[in-house]
């Protein structure tokens, strides 16, 4: 059985699932050996395939999981709050408000745009950061976690911490760690 | 009332999915994260692969998520689990892109033309992938927006089924199409994304890579 380039393409799909017949599959074999063009294309597809299929490919957000998990519990959950949970959260919600107390007295913004993370500690007011419009976090040139480079705007710290925005996890970690 | 697997000495992560199904579907809401927790990072990028937009595939992704809760008892054994959350979260996605319509500016190439015979353009020879070419940002940057310039139906299928690796019977159910839909509009994904990065990934994106250490990443 001899196939031409053209059967060839319209099976390569196939070829690689393992979707096709035995005489057809020892009749693609033959042609990719002698077939330089068809062989690319073959390589290539594979390529792709392990490429995509491949779970870094995938960048899920920061905290999804965490967001995600919440957003459950309160949707599950809704009435569940017993009278001790419900002095646990005005307790927690009187630290917050305390928390802002002093992040407003530091000149740090009072509206974070993240409910689960730190305003950061010392960071140079002048210091160039950049942020996404609708982002939370705001980064230094070059961080690993800037995802989408098209919306960026470059601001001073001093503005981003006004506008709410917190410290990345990943480039501003030093900040983050540093004891007042 | 009903109590939690913790309570009766088992941990969550010692029982077996069907297991959770079942204790989830009998009342215990405290092992549904259990139970989807394996699938999240699948849900979210089947949403994004559809909205393109992190913030729209975070929000379908957890719509998606509740719902199944929400239905979870309608859930026959039948299918896989993780088929039928993705099956929620395609539709989720697609229903709020249908809502953006207005919005989103579709690829030209987007065009429900499946006939005719899909010729290679490209014949550069790509044969090896370095095995560290994930890592870098820049190379998944081209395959997302490779993928991102696919059609609509080609884009689908192929993250359904190369990216989700659902099986075509899977992938066809899912998106209410036939089976055989499924291997044309696949064949199409992956020769036009062979296409559109076998020029670079064959030769200039990665050589380029071995130079890029003193550049901006951004």
């Amino acid at each position: 059985m001899v196939v031409k380039c053209e059967e060839v393409w319209r099976e390569i799909s196939n070829y690689l699932d393992g979707d096709v017949d035995v005489g057809l599959r020892a009749a693609m074999d033959e042609h990719f050996l002698g077939c330089k063009r068809c062989s690319a294309v073959l390589a290539g597809t594979r390529n792709v395939v392990e490429l995509y299929g491949d779970e870094r490919m995938v960048e899920v957000p920061l905290g999804f999981g965490y967001r995600l998990q919440r957003r459950l519990d309160e949707n599950t959950h809704p009435t569940r709050r017993t009278f001790f949970g419900w002095m646990v959260a005005a307790a927690a919600a009187m630290l917050v408000a305390g928390s802002f107390e002093v992040a407003r007295s530091s000149g740090i913004g009072r509206n974070l745009r993240s409910e689960h993370a730190q305003p950061g500690k010392r960071v140079p007011p002048d210091m160039m950061v950049l942020i996404y419009p609708d982002g939370k976090t705001f980064h230094v040139a070059g961080c690993t976690y800037i995802l989408d480079k098209t919306h960026l705007r470059s601001v001073a710290a001093r503005e981003a911490l006004r506008e709410g925005y917190v410290p990345c996890v990943r480039c501003m970690k030093k900040y983050l760690n540093e004891r007042a | 009332m009903q109590e939690s697997a913790t309570s009766l000495g088992h941990p969550a992560g010692q029982l077996s999915e069907a297991e959770l199904v079942r204790r989830v579907q009998d009342g215990d809401a405290d092992l549904f994260y259990e139970l989807v927790r394996p699938y999240e990072r699948r849900v979210y990028s089947a949403a994004f692969a559809i909205l393109r937009n992190s913030a729209d595939a975070e929000d379908a992704a957890q719509e998606a998520i509740l719902k199944a809760f929400r239905y979870i008892k309608q859930f026959r054994e039948e299918a896989r689990f993780s088929t039928w959350l993705i099956q929620i979260a395609v539709n989720e996605a697609r229903m709020r892109r249908r809502k953006n319509h207005a919005d989103v500016m579709e690829p030209i190439a987007d065009r429900p033309d499946e006939g005719g015979n899909y010729v290679p353009r490209d014949f550069a020879d790509w044969r090896e992938i370095p095995s560290e070419t994930l890592e870098r940002k820049e190379i998944r940057e081209k395959l997302t927006e490779a993928l991102a310039s696919l059609g609509e139906i080609y884009r689908e299928v192929f993250v359904l089924r190369d990216m989700q690796h659902l099986s075509i019977e899977e992938t066809a159910e899912a998106l209410k199409i036939s089976a055989a839909s499924v291997k044309t509009r696949l064949l199409r994904a992956r020769l036009m994304l062979r296409d559109l990065l076998a020029p670079g990934l064959g030769g200039p994106w990665i050589s380029r890579m071995s130079f890029g250490k003193g550049t901006k990443t951004w």
